[in-house]
């Protein structure tokens, strides 16, 4: 082979060396889910109430995984849903908190977590009517949960009651049976990133369903980023 | 050590001058030092600490090897720079070192010691596990623990892991469960360690206990709290996406405090402690009739996200 031949053949390789790694950075490793942000223009620590809408659904159609149960996030000035598990809040302040959902039900594999903890009250209005604690294995009565270990929140998600009624079949849902719950809760002082999860063994096809989108950020699992 | 039969044969080395000897004494007041600050100084700070009888006993089990291993460590150190300071290589010295054909009385002793402080530390080791006043040293002992505590008071505290929290059940007290972890001081406790999903382990640092939390199983661990003040709860088996944050701080308090705390929290969480199945050392919800009950009246068959039955191959 002639030298300019190696030469071109060693810059060619290089370069293909240089884009696999960037490709591996920017999809792996800085890729991933956007952050939803609810703190812009919110003064952090002045008690403000800020509100915060997702909806979690039986499967999710805009990913790669149909099949997945997922939670959405709205975007407050778009009120798009947006497919991600990850949003932004100011620091003390109050978060009130909407979840519409869609999804059936599944037995919460500890019945503890069935108890809701961590909002102002110690309940969560389901349609509209106060509730502080959902009993999953007297019916088909929770679907998913939203928990925040770091803060002592925990909040069961009720299921659409009618069970038998067909379910939302294309995400985000805007239609279908579902519930509407309202909560509130106030974010700490410090900033910080809390994960927040389902605690509902709802991760179909996987060992003991917590597997999948239970592990997943943008499906069952993400954050909540507290910025002062 | 043959080196040092080499250094009494070598004309470079020094000859007639005794390098075993030397060593000793440059060795033994390190290590007497280097024993006396890791015993007494450093010794009180080494982990987990004393708050429990278990932590206090692994501190010692520390302090001891530490003491063991010091003088051997100082040994081979003081050996290496004697070695680079007397044997290095001089200008004009380009002679052949003497052929070596070991050196009997070395390789004896070399081995007799060695022998010596392993022997005694499994000895000194296999004590402190079985050793009645220690009560299995903080560790899990499985469902049928073979050391347990003198003392029949035992406050019987069950630790449920599941993805990615612990959650504390007190069947004393009509069995509430709280994600919260309050410990008398000076009772014993035993921690009776499961999980509800995948494999865990509990982990109460300053309380120097630590269980695997296998699904099915219920594996015990004792510890005597002796100091009031708050721990550390991790999970010390990776356990999926939050494996990290899966922690939480306890407290030990005043038998009067926790007493107040048990009844206070065990009145406030009747409701929820109602709904929950009945105490028992181990769960398995996919079997618990209540779920299938549940599943059967929402007309739900299994699998896309519900229980599966125990016969489904997805299982594990």
């Amino acid at each position: 082979m002639s030298l300019p031949a190696r030469v071109v053949t060693l810059v060619v390789a290089f370069l293909a060396v240089v884009v696999v790694g960037a490709f591996i950075v920017v999809h792996y490793f800085l890729g991933g889910p956007p952050t939803v942000d609810y703190a812009a223009g919110v003064t952090p620590n002045s008690g403000a109430a800020v509100n915060v809408v997702l909806q979690e659904d039986p499967q999710n159609t805009v990913s790669t995984h149909p099949d997945w149960v997922s939670y959405f996030v709205q975007d407050p000035k778009t009120h798009q849903w947006i497919h991600t598990t990850l949003f932004k809040v100011p620091a003390g302040s109050r978060i009130n908190m909407t979840i519409l959902g869609y999804d059936g039900c599944t037995p919460l594999r500890n019945q503890y977590f069935g108890k809701v903890t961590g909002t102002i009250g110690g309940i969560v209005n389901v349609d509209g009517k106060p509730t502080s604690q959902i009993n999953s294995w007297s019916g088909c009565n929770v679907g998913h949960t939203f928990s925040i270990p770091a803060i002592d929140l925990n909040v069961p998600m009720a299921t659409p009651s009618n069970p038998n009624a067909n379910l939302c079949g294309t995400s985000p849902c805007t239609s279908g049976p579902h519930r509407t719950e309202t909560f509130s809760f106030m974010t700490p002082k410090a900033a910080g990133t809390y994960f927040w999860q389902c605690r509902v063994p709802c991760g179909g096809g996987f060992v003991d369903g917590f597997g999948g989108p239970m592990q997943t950020i943008g499906f069952m699992t993400g954050n909540m980023v507290v910025v002062n | 050590m043959a080196a040092e039969a080499v250094g009494e044969q070598r004309p470079a080395g020094g000859t007639g001058e005794n390098h075993g000897l030397r060593i000793f004494l440059i060795w033994l007041p390190i290590a007497v030092v280097a024993d006396i600050l890791l015993y007494f100084v450093y010794g009180p700070h080494m982990p987990p600490g004393t708050m429990s009888d278990s932590a206090a006993s692994q501190q010692f089990d520390i302090k001891v090897m530490a003491v063991m291993a010091a003088p051997i460590m100082a040994f081979v150190l003081v050996y290496a720079v004697y070695a680079l300071v007397v044997w290095r290589h001089r200008e004009g010295d380009d002679a052949d070192g003497p052929p070596i054909y070991g050196h009997t009385r070395i390789q004896a002793t070399w081995i007799t010691v060695s022998s010596v402080v392993v022997l005694a530390l499994a000895a000194f080791g296999t004590y402190e596990l079985a050793g009645k006043p220690f009560a299995g040293a903080g560790s899990g002992e499985g469902p049928a623990p073979i050391w347990k505590p003198a003392s029949g008071n035992v406050l019987q505290v069950q630790v449920i892991a599941q993805q990615w929290r612990f959650t504390y059940r007190y069947p004393q007290f009509g069995g509430f469960e709280t994600t919260a972890l309050e410990l008398p001081v000076g009772r014993p406790v035993q921690f009776n360690v499961t999980s509800l999903d995948v494999i865990h382990s509990f982990w109460a640092y300053q309380l120097g206990v630590k269980a695997d939390a296998n699904p099915g199983v219920n594996n015990v661990a004792f510890t005597t709290p002796q100091h009031t003040g708050q721990f550390t709860v991790r999970c010390a088996e990776l356990c999926g996406l939050w494996h990290g944050a899966m922690f939480n701080f306890g407290k030990v308090v005043s038998p009067s405090a926790f007493e107040t705390w048990a009844t206070a929290t065990e009145a406030q969480l009747a409701s929820v402690t109602a709904i929950l199945p009945p105490y028992s050392t181990t769960y398995d919800p996919t079997v618990i009739p209540n779920i299938n009950k549940a599943m059967a009246k929402a007309g739900i068959a299994g699998a896309n996200g519900y229980y599966y039955p125990p016969q489904d191959p997805a299982q594990p």
